[in-house]
This record gives C-alpha cells, sequence and structure tokens, in this order.
C-alpha cells in the first residue's frame, strides 16, 4: 500500500509536465491543425528563463569590504549582488532564494512573445502544407532553437534550486495517517504538482466560460464552420498559440528544481508528450491531461524495484508500449474524437 | 437470377432506422438506376455494397457470393468497379499511368511484388492502357498530370480506369452531382456509349432524375430506407407513389 | 541496357563516375594550400558519404514513393550494425557474413516494425515508428546490454572466438577484410602538390552504393514503384481499383529497412564498431533531412544530399575561430571581429545550428529539395533564353 501511494506521488510531477507539454500540444494541434515538433523547445525555453532570471538576480559588482582582510591582511573584494544595491540585502536574498517562481512572471511575457513570433513568422505559413511538412519544419526550429540555448548556456545542466523553505522533503504518510510508513516526498514536487493542476484547471476554464474559449472549442470541433461565421478565428488562433507556449513554459519554469535544466530536455519530453497526444487521442484535452498523468504514473511503477527484478527494462519503454497497444487497439486513443488526423 | 442482389437488408444507426428491409435486384446487363431524395438511404445502401457498412439483418450477394464483411479492394478483385461522386483519381501521376494501374489490378491482382520488372517493357498493358484512352477519347492527353484535367475530362479518365478493369458490375456514385448541365450531359453520352459497345452491367445512384431517365432501364425508388417501387422508367414518372415520396415525404 | 533507359543509365553513369573519381573530386585543392581545408578526399569521410547515400537511396523508397515519414529507420541502421559486428567477432573478420547478416537482420525487424506500424497512417505512423526507435535505443543502453555492450558499445578484440579465422596474435588490432584487402588500407598518388587517397574500404562502400543505386533505378521504375507512389496520391482510389495498399507499403518498409541495415553493416565494416547512438532518433531526423534536402522522390536526389550534409558536417566542424579570423583579416580590425563573433555560433561545435537552419530553408522554400531548387534554374535559364531568341524575332517585325 505504501510502496503504491509513492509511485504514485513519484508519478506526479512527471505526468505534470507531460500533461502541461500535451496540453499545450493538443492545443495547438487541435485550433491550428498543426504537428508541432517544437514544443518541447517552447518547454525548455520557459527553463532557460528561469535560469536567466536567477543569472540577472545574481549579477554582482565586486565591492571592497573594509571589515574583512584576505590572507595578506589586505581588504577583502567581495560579489555583491546589483539587487542588494536596490533593496537592501535581506530583501535582496529572499529574491535571489525565490528566482524560480519569480521566474514565472519573467517568463509569461516572453514565452507569449515567442509563441506570436513562432505562429506568425513560421507556422501560419504552414497551415495548408502537408503534415510532414508540419512536423520537418518544427523539426528544424526545434533543432535550432535548442542550438542557440546551447551557444549561449553551454551544454551541462545549469542547476537551479527551489527557494529554501521548499528544499528537503516531508513524511506525505502523516498526512494520511501513515506515520512511519516511509512516504518521503519532497516539498517541490507537491508544489509542482498544485501547480499543474491550477494551470490545467485555468486553462480549462478559460476555455469552458469565456466566449473566446467558447469560439476555440467550436473551432476545435469544426474548423470550417466557425471559419464561415465571420469570426477571426485566426487571431484567435494566434492567441491560442501564444498561450500553449506560456503553459509549456511555465512548465519549464517550474520544473528547474527538479531536474536541471539543459538544452536537449525539451526534445527529451517532446517525444514522450507527443506519445502522451497519442494515448489521450489527438484533439482530446481532457485526454491529453489524463493520458500524462497515467503515463507518469505508470513509469514511475514500471521502476519500482519488484517490477524490475521480473521485467528488467521496463521503465524504459513503458510508455512506448503503452503507446503501441493503445494505438493498435483504439485507434483514435482513449478519448479522441473520430475524423482527426485521419487522411 | 441478378448479378447483385439485396435481400431484406436493415441497418440502423442508434435509434435511427437508415436502411428498413431493402430488397433490390440488379439484372446482369442492365442499367438499373437507385433513386430517392435525401436521406432516403441511398449512400447507406451503397456502403453496404462496398465494405463499408456491414447490415444489421439481410444479405448482399453479387454473382452469389456474399459481399458483406469484404474489404474494398477485394470486392473490386470479384469484378465490382466504382465510380465516385467526385473523381477519385491519382491527381501525382500521368492520365497514363491512372490507366495503367487499373491495368496491372486487373491482371496481378491485389499484390504482386513486381520490383524489378520496368513498367516500359510490359507491353500487353501499354498497350490495353493505351487503347482504354482511345476508347474515352483522352489519348492525346496521355501524358499530362491528372491534377490538370478538368472536371469532365477526371470524370472520362476514372471511367477509363474502371473500364480498364472489364468490371461485371460498375458502381456509380451520383456520377453528375455538381456538374454543368454541359458537363452532363456529356457524362450521360459517355455513359450510354460506354453501355452500348460493353454491355456492362451498370448501378446508378442518383439524384438527378433527367440523368436517371436518360440512362436506365430499371429505377428503385428509395425512399426512409425502404424500397417503395421497382419498374421501368416510363411506370415510376406517373407512379403517385413515387410523387409522395419525392414531394411529400421529403417536404 | 541493364534493362534501363537512356536517362537512368545517364543517371547511372554519374553516379559510377562520381563515385569512382570521388577521391579526385573531393581533393581539388593542393595540400598545403590555404583551401585544403576544404578537401574531403580522406577515406574516413569518403566512406561516410557513400554509406549514408545507401541510407538515404533507401528512405528514399518509402518516404519519396509512398510518403509515409519515418521517423525511426536509425533502428534499423543500429540493429544491422549490431548484426555485423556480431559476424566479425563470432565468424570472421571477412566482412562478407557481416553484411549479409546486417541486411537480414534488419530486414526481419523492419518487417516486425512495420508490421504493427503501417495499422496506421500520418501522424501516428511517424510517432510509432518514432516509438519504436526510442524503444531498441533505451534498451540498446539497458537490458541488452550483453547484446549491444550498452554505452561502451562492440569492438572486435584479439580475444573473440572468430571460429572461420586463424587466430590473432596477441597484441595486434584485427582489422576487418575483404578476401584479404583490408578496410583501412590506402593507396597514395601524389601528383605535384596534390595527395589523392584510394582507399579499399571506400571503394568496396561505392561499389554497394552504386548496386545500391542500381536496384532503386529499377524499383522506382517497376510496377511496384507505381503502386508506391499511387499510395501516395490516392490510398482510396488505389484501394478500389482492387488494390491492397499494405503489403506495398510494408515491402517498401523492409526495403527501405535493408538498405538501412546495409548501410549499418558497412558502417561496422569500416570502423569495426557498434553502438547505440546510431539509433538515437537524431539519427533518424538525419536521413529524413538528407533525403529532402537532396529532393524527396526523386532518383538521385538522396545521394546528393547525404553527400552535401556529410561534407559540409565535416567542413564545417572543422573551421575554428582562428580559421574564420584569417578568412576575414582583409577587413579592418572591428568590423572583422563583428564579422567573425556572427560566424562562430554557426561553425565547429555549432554544426547543428546550420544543420537546423538548413533544414528549416528547405522545408520552408525547397520542399522539392535541391533537385527541385537545379529545375528551377534550369528552367529560369530556359526561360530567359527563350524569351532573348523571341524578342530576337520580334524586333525585326517591329521595326518594319
Amino acid at each position: 500500500m505504501e510502496a503504491i501511494i509513492l509511485q504514485i506521488l513519484n508519478g506526479l510531477d512527471k505526468g505534470s509536465a507531460y500533461a502541461l507539454i500535451a496540453l499545450g500540444l493538443t492545443l495547438i494541434f487541435g485550433t491550428l491543425g498543426v504537428v508541432n515538433f517544437a514544443h518541447g523547445a517552447l518547454f525548455m525555453i520557459g527553463a532557460f528563463c528561469a535560469v536567466t532570471l536567477s543569472r540577472i538576480l545574481t549579477l554582482s559588482h565586486e565591492v571592497i569590504d573594509p571589515t574583512k582582510t584576505d590572507f595578506l591582511g589586505k581588504p577583502l573584494k567581495v560579489d555583491v549582488p546589483y539587487i542588494y544595491n536596490l533593496v537592501g540585502e535581506s530583501a535582496g536574498n529572499v529574491i535571489i532564494d525565490w528566482a524560480v517562481p519569480l521566474s514565472i512572471l519573467f517568463a509569461i511575457p516572453i514565452m507569449i512573445l515567442v509563441g506570436f513570433i513562432m505562429e506568425r513568422g513560421l507556422i501560419r505559413h504552414f497551415y495548408k502544407r502537408p503534415h510532414a511538412d508540419q512536423i520537418l519544419v518544427t523539426f528544424g526550429l526545434a533543432i535550432v532553437l535548442q542550438e542557440i540555448i546551447k551557444y549561449f548556456y553551454g551544454a551541462n545542466p545549469i542547476p537551479t534550486p527551489a527557494p529554501e523553505v521548499f528544499k528537503g522533503s516531508f513524511d506525505f504518510g502523516a498526512m494520511l495517517g501513515l506515520e512511519g510508513a516511509g512516504i518521503i516526498y519532497p516539498y517541490w514536487r507537491l508544489v509542482y504538482f498544485a501547480f499543474a493542476t491550477v494551470i490545467i484547471g485555468g486553462v480549462f476554464s478559460f476555455l469552458q466560460f469565456t466566449t473566446f474559449g467558447m469560439v476555440v472549442r467550436a473551432g476545435m470541433a469544426d474548423r470550417e464552420t466557425v471559419g464561415l461565421l465571420g469570426i477571426n478565428i485566426d487571431k484567435r488562433f494566434t492567441i491560442m498559440f501564444g498561450l500553449a507556449a506560456a503553459v509549456a513554459g511555465l512548465a519549464g519554469v517550474m520544473y528547474t528544481p527538479i531536474n536541471s535544466p539543459n538544452y536537449h530536455m525539451g526534445m527529451d519530453f517532446l517525444v514522450l508528450s507527443f506519445v502522451v497526444v497519442v494515448v489521450g487521442g489527438m484533439g482530446s484535452l481532457s485526454g491529453a491531461v489524463l493520458a500524462g498523468f497515467m503515463l507518469g504514473i505508470l513509469e514511475s511503477f514500471a521502476s519500482m524495484t519488484v517490477v524490475l527484478e521480473t521485467l528488467p527494462g521496463i521503465n524504459q519503454i513503458i510508455i512506448y508500449l503503452v503507446a503501441m497497444i493503445v494505438l493498435l487497439t483504439r485507434p483514435r486513443g482513449l478519448m479522441g474524437k473520430a475524423g482527426v488526423m485521419e487522411e | 437470377m441478378g448479378i447483385l442482389e439485396v435481400k431484406g437488408v436493415n441497418k440502423s444507426f442508434g435509434g435511427l432506422q437508415a436502411l428498413n428491409d431493402v430488397n433490390l435486384n440488379v439484372e446482369e446487363g442492365t442499367v438499373h438506376a437507385i433513386i430517392g431524395p435525401n436521406g432516403a438511404g441511398k449512400s447507406t445502401l451503397l456502403n453496404c455494397f462496398i465494405g463499408k457498412l456491414i447490415p444489421d439483418s439481410g444479405t448482399v450477394t453479387f454473382d452469389n457470393e456474399s459481399l458483406l464483411g469484404r474489404k474494398p479492394h477485394q470486392i473490386n478483385q470479384m469484378g465490382v468497379s466504382r465510380v465516385f461522386q467526385t473523381p477519385e483519381i491519382f491527381s501525382d501521376l500521368t492520365v497514363f499511368e491512372n490507366v495503367i494501374i487499373a491495368c496491372f489490378a486487373k491482371r496481378d491482382g491485389a499484390f504482386e511484388l513486381n520490383a524489378l520488372s520496368s513498367v516500359a517493357s510490359q507491353t500487353d498493358m501499354q498497350e490495353k492502357a493505351a487503347q482504354m484512352l482511345i476508347d474515352v477519347n483522352m489519348i492525346d492527353k496521355r501524358d499530362e498530370m491528372a491534377s490538370s484535367m478538368s472536371r469532365g475530362d477526371k470524370r472520362r479518365l476514372e471511367m477509363a480506369m474502371c473500364l480498364a478493369q472489364d468490371p461485371k458490375l460498375l458502381l456509380l456514385d451520383e456520377p453528375t452531382a455538381g456538374m454543368a448541365r454541359a458537363d452532363t450531359n456529356n457524362t450521360i453520352d459517355l455513359l450510354k456509349e460506354i453501355q452500348e459497345a460493353r454491355g456492362i452491367t451498370m448501378a446508378i445512384i442518383e439524384h438527378d432524375m433527367h440523368v436517371v431517365f436518360s440512362l436506365a432501364e430499371k429505377i428503385s425508388v428509395l425512399a426512409q430506407g425502404t424500397v417503395i417501387v421497382e419498374d421501368a422508367p416510363e411506370n415510376i414518372k406517373g407512379n403517385p407513389k413515387v410523387q409522395e415520396a419525392y414531394l411529400g415525404g421529403a417536404h | 541496357m541493364l534493362g534501363l533507359n537512356k536517362k537512368d543509365v545517364g543517371l547511372l553513369l554519374v553516379v559510377i563516375v562520381l563515385t569512382v573519381f570521388a577521391p579526385f573530386i573531393l581533393n581539388p585543392f593542393p595540400e598545403g594550400s590555404a583551401l585544403a581545408q576544404f578537401n574531403a578526399g580522406y577515406p574516413d569521410l569518403m566512406q561516410r558519404l557513400v554509406i549514408f547515400g545507401i541510407f538515404a537511396i533507401g528512405f528514399n523508397i518509402l518516404f519519396g514513393l509512398t510518403g509515409y515519414l519515418s521517423f525511426g529507420h536509425a533502428a534499423f541502421l543500429g540493429a544491422g550494425s549490431y548484426a555485423g559486428i556480431w559476424m566479425i567477432k563470432l565468424l570472421t573478420l571477412n566482412i562478407v557474413p557481416a553484411i549479409i547478416a546486417s541486411i537480414v537482420v534488419a530486414g526481419l525487424f523492419s518487417l516486425l516494425v512495420g508490421w504493427i506500424s503501417l495499422r496506421r497512417s500520418g501522424i501516428y505512423f511517424s510517432i510509432l515508428t518514432l516509438a519504436f526507435a526510442q524503444m531498441s535505443y533505451s534498451l540498446a543502453y539497458s537490458v541488452l546490454t550483453p547484446i549491444t555492450g550498452g554505452e561502451t558499445g562492440l569492438q572486435p578484440k584479439v580475444s573473440d572466438p572468430r571460429i572461420f579465422d586463424a587466430a590473432l596474435a596477441e597484441g595486434t588490432t584485427p582489422r576487418a577484410n575483404f578476401f584479404g584487402m583490408f578496410m583501412n588500407d590506402s593507396y597514395e598518388l601524389v601528383l605535384g602538390g596534390w595527395v589523392f587517397t584510394f582507399n579499399v574500404g571506400y571503394y568496396i562502400a561505392a561499389l554497394f552504393l552504386v548496386i545500391a543505386f542500381y536496384i532503386s533505378i529499377r524499383i522506382f521504375r517497376s510496377p511496384f514503384g507505381l503502386m508506391l507512389r499511387a499510395v501516395k496520391s490516392n490510398q482510396q482510389r488505389l484501394n478500389y481499383t482492387g488494390i491492397e495498399s499494405r503489403p506495398y507499403t510494408l515491402a517498401a518498409f523492409v526495403i527501405s529497412g535493408m538498405y538501412a541495415g546495409l548501410a549499418g553493416g558497412l558502417l561496422v565494416a569500416m570502423d569495426t564498431q557498434a553502438g547505440a547512438e546510431r539509433m538515437f532518433w537524431t539519427a533518424s531526423g538525419e536521413v529524413v533531412l538528407m533525403t529532402i534536402l537532396g529532393g524527396a522522390g526523386t532518383l538521385i536526389g538522396p545521394v546528393l544530399g547525404a553527400g552535401f550534409i556529410k561534407y559540409f558536417e565535416n567542413i564545417v566542424s572543422k573551421i575554428n575561430e582562428s580559421v574564420l579570423q584569417a578568412w576575414f583579416s582583409f577587413m579592418p580590425e572591428g568590423m572583422q571581429d563583428l564579422v567573425v563573433s556572427i560566424f562562430y555560433p554557426f561553425i565547429g561545435k555549432g554544426w547543428h545550428l546550420t544543420l537546423g537552419i538548413i533544414f528549416m530553408l528547405v522545408v520552408i522554400f525547397l520542399p522539392g529539395g535541391l533537385m527541385e531548387g537545379g529545375q528551377r534554374i534550369s528552367n529560369l535559364f530556359k526561360k530567359k533564353s527563350n524569351t532573348d531568341s523571341g524578342s530576337g524575332k520580334s524586333s525585326p517585325a517591329a521595326a518594319e
């Protein structure tokens, strides 16, 4: 029982990331009809927004500290972040400590901008091209984006810690009345899950309760009809793309304390997220979210020692395996609609 | 004995009875039209002929063999060729290639790994395809891309592909839908020519009365999922049941 | 001749001439000259050029003809590599069994993958093949380590069984050979300032390229090839014309898988090692790029695309900052630094950035690849000469 709870918990953070990326992929696919292989790169760019902000915040200048001397007896030079000059040392420290959550504010405009540029500059011209062309051009774009990041940030993962209060773990079992059961769970992962839930809830209610969302949903169901109504669907789709980019970016921002970001993290997640979308059913938003969490949890179950002893290596391939079985038995995925992507 | 026999076919979608005890008999060598107002179940019935739908009950036999549960290519190999509402052709290939594919399909069956001999060396197929293009008056366009053809020529080409297979039955699904009057008349003439020259059995699903009365030797009128009349054209026109189906039933 | 028409014989001759004289063509600059860095006439690179040419020719039979975009073909290349290296370890250092095994194993593997993946089409097919390739890659790194050597990969050792070969002396390096001709043996021809290298391995790989290209011409011109193009054009019509499309696409998939296996086997024959990185999905993406860049669906395009990419990968990777400095040394100081810093991200380790940009540009502006580009340019010239002659005729008339 404890082991099962622990594995479900362990699967939640990865599942959240899958769900968020898959949600954006589905939004783009469902509304614009474009298969976006560069979506993982957006996730990665989000993560590097966090890296960038924490670097900006810790930008320092050298100051001679008269109270201290180095071993030769000269006055010691220390690096002082500029932020100290602005808000004072203690407040500065708090801000630096909270760099990752603060990056959310930093990342939203950047991601929306990146999304707009991508849609206006590139994706728009591929609406009418074959899906193969869409895949290929976004694949090329993904390579370019990740190589640019690599050029500026190097190839090594960059540790980006969570705020001090969320570091470490706690006994989650105690909350369920299972004291001492060994269900120890890191705080930040819980934060990530909660964050993902909020974002997913936000996107769904946006689509459900606003006129904008209603039109977009109608567009997803039948693009041509909505076009006939005279609604300027293209503009809305640009905004949708920006929104999807922001969702992916925020998923990336908050993921940085879990896994130190590197330039190829986008691609690593993209392949799996595509599988998630296909399992969930292309064009189904709830399918994408459901499949994201499901596969994340499944992956974590497959990593249990008991499982690995009987089926070595299963944790590496479980998602692909499930995807194949689903695709072959339920061609439209778990919650897919008829007629989507069936040329 | 008809070449295509439909007996007691029922099909419902959810609560809607799309086909209700449909009986139909297409005699060999005749042109048989199936007409009816919109929503009468014409396309559902057609889909039962071609393996897209399986009826809830009843039988559809061709040449005394059941068509139910067979795939499109198997039905074609039994001798049923199909003309679509909008011409379905290989747009990225030349007119000649379109036709020769049909010739190969007739000779080699559903699959043949003929990967090392060249198309150009298959003189018998070349001649057959060329003859077919002469028959439909398109030989001067043999090396042009199929996509560059006019709508009328696309229809002609599709017909040529079907005829190249010497089908025992030609299914035509609203062959003149969306056509201008002149194109419609051309298509009627083409079909008449084919019928006179080859005596191919045809089943036409059609909406346009003009087409039906110019071609068909027998007409089945479908209304609300069931055949209300099956008779020769001259008897259909004055039939009160038919008038009711077209005027009353469909509002 | 050889069952080909005149135009195709011409194409085949072009490929033969290009491969036979590649050591000259790729080494146009004298040794030691400033431009020698653009030479590509050394064995390792030339081998890669032709081997990836084979890979792309095979991929084109699937993608170019049927339009099915596989994102997992590197898995077959990898499977071929592993099969090849095991033949070299177990049987003999002669490459013949290795190459046969690599084709057979890749063929069987692609039969399995294709049989499952081809149940779906479009994007689903692409993702299924991608999933298979990623699965193979992950497995090769983890559970299958006893067969694949995991991260270190596999190399022949002196202690390998090699049941057909005489034992090697301790301390010698096992070298792959073709009936006694060693793959890495080369003959160097010095002509003035030029050095031309003729490598055994290269010519064996080139022979395979010519055969592979010849077979691909035959397939393109066959009824089978016609059916594959029909699959791409209109599958519905094909089915209603009595053709079952799946055996055709599966056959194309397996054939292209065997080509990939051959390429994998040849890679092993040349460098006698195999590793899982060859199966990574970026490797699958690379062959897609080669095919598209050259011109999917054309005969010679993929060969050119493979050559282009492997050549530029090599050249671009070799350029470093000091080379750039030297190139732009004619400029004033500040401007030189500026230009160098603009180009710097694209060279050396920045090759992938350049690659990604080329990829995008080709898909956006030249979906038909280099072949279409060439066509457009030649059309442009034709039009020009047409209008020239036209105006030449009309001007006297105007004068009257």
